[in-house]
């Protein structure tokens, strides 16, 4: 395999083994807060977002897995299992849409 | 900047679906003639690393947190049109797996990180790094303030469409159906936490990796014009 790109994916592989830090950072995004945190922020929960915000249940909620043991190892093997999946069916898509995008012309780009 | 499900509304959220239609397409289009097959392999790192990139959370002051996105190195490697597609995908797995962004808000959070960004990083960096050699420091510096304008600006964006909800959507006593906060709020909110914190992790992964890639294998730079004799002076030190 290509030189830079091994040290590249060595990187990724770096940065999946320590990605449990960015669970450290506890609070929430500005503009992402859930419709309980609204209700503590302002007051009351808007209509529209109250219907809006409960329209799509992920399985794996917050880069979570719901059965999870508490706490910061179960959370961190969520963390991983989300980093995983994420960079393998976003790599694999792409892959596999760049080699049906290039199978025409592989020859003339050499 | 993953806007969720309920702060926008569908005068918002509709529109930013309609222009990111055409986007998409032209993206698509612009791969299936510009990607090399030595490219592809970089393309999946590309759609990996963003999505990995964005987990790495940051607390700042005030108690909120977020992120770098890495869309602008993906820009300036690839190509602006093949960081459409690359962030697209990746917030689109964010959204349907892990709930991080909103269905009905994925148009404006794919147009806000996956388009605003990359054009923004691009040609700032272009600007910036002029006709200088492919390894040089101005256009080290070119991709890191690339980073830093792409990355920033957006967060200006999605706190504009924010914070324009109270105006646009509300009851017939005022009260906001959306995002409660107007423009006065959201916009300092999300440049603020951006400007100083988050877009200078994208200028730091987006000026190491570029560097780490100019000065190994600048080949793989979509918009590369090298000669052959320059490869013989690159520097083959490890940035990355």
């Amino acid at each position: 395999m290509d030189r830079v790109l091994k040290r590249l994916l060595i990187v990724l592989v770096v940065l999946i083994i320590l990605a449990p830090l960015g669970l450290l950072a506890s609070g929430t995004a500005f503009g992402e807060w859930s419709a309980d945190d609204i209700q503590k922020l302002v007051g009351y929960v808007p209509s529209g977002l109250q219907s809006l915000s409960s329209l799509w249940n992920p399985p794996l909620p917050d880069y979570g897995y719901p059965a999870a043991p508490a706490g910061f190892i179960g959370d961190s093997l969520g963390y991983y299992l989300s980093a995983i999946i994420g960079a393998v069916v976003g790599g694999g898509a792409l892959f596999l849409i760049g080699k049906a995008l290039t199978k025409n012309t592989a020859e003339n780009n050499e | 900047m993953h806007i969720p499900d309920g702060y926008l509304g569908p005068l918002t959220y509709i529109p930013m679906y309609i222009i990111m239609i055409p986007i998409w397409f032209y993206a698509g289009t612009w791969l299936r003639k510009s990607l090399k097959s030595k490219q592809v392999p970089y393309l999946a790192l590309a759609a990996a690393f963003s999505f990995v990139i964005m987990m790495f959370n940051v607390p700042i002051p005030g108690g909120s947190t977020g992120h770098a996105v890495g869309s602008a190195l993906v820009a300036i490697i690839l190509g602006p049109w093949a960081a459409v597609v690359t962030t697209s995908v990746a917030l689109l797995i964010q959204c349907l797996l892990f709930g991080d962004g909103g269905i009905t808000a994925f148009g404006a959070n794919c147009f806000n990180m996956a388009v605003v960004i990359p054009f923004i990083a691009y040609y700032g960096y272009r600007l910036i790094s002029g006709k200088t050699d492919i390894a040089s420091n101005r256009r080290i510096i070119g991709a890191g303030v690339g980073g830093w304008l792409g990355l920033t600006t957006a967060a200006g964006i999605a706190g504009f469409e924010m914070g324009i909800q109270p105006i646009l959507e509300h009851t017939a006593d005022g009260t906001p159906l959306y995002m409660p906060y107007g423009l006065s709020v959201t916009v300092p909110a999300m440049l603020f936490g951006h400007a100083f914190f988050f877009s200078i992790i994208e200028v730091l992964v987006t000026a190491l990796a570029f560097a780490y890639i100019a000065r190994n294998d600048p080949t793989i730079i979509f918009d590369y014009k090298g000669t052959a004799g320059k490869r013989g002076n690159v520097k083959t030190t490890a940035t990355a």
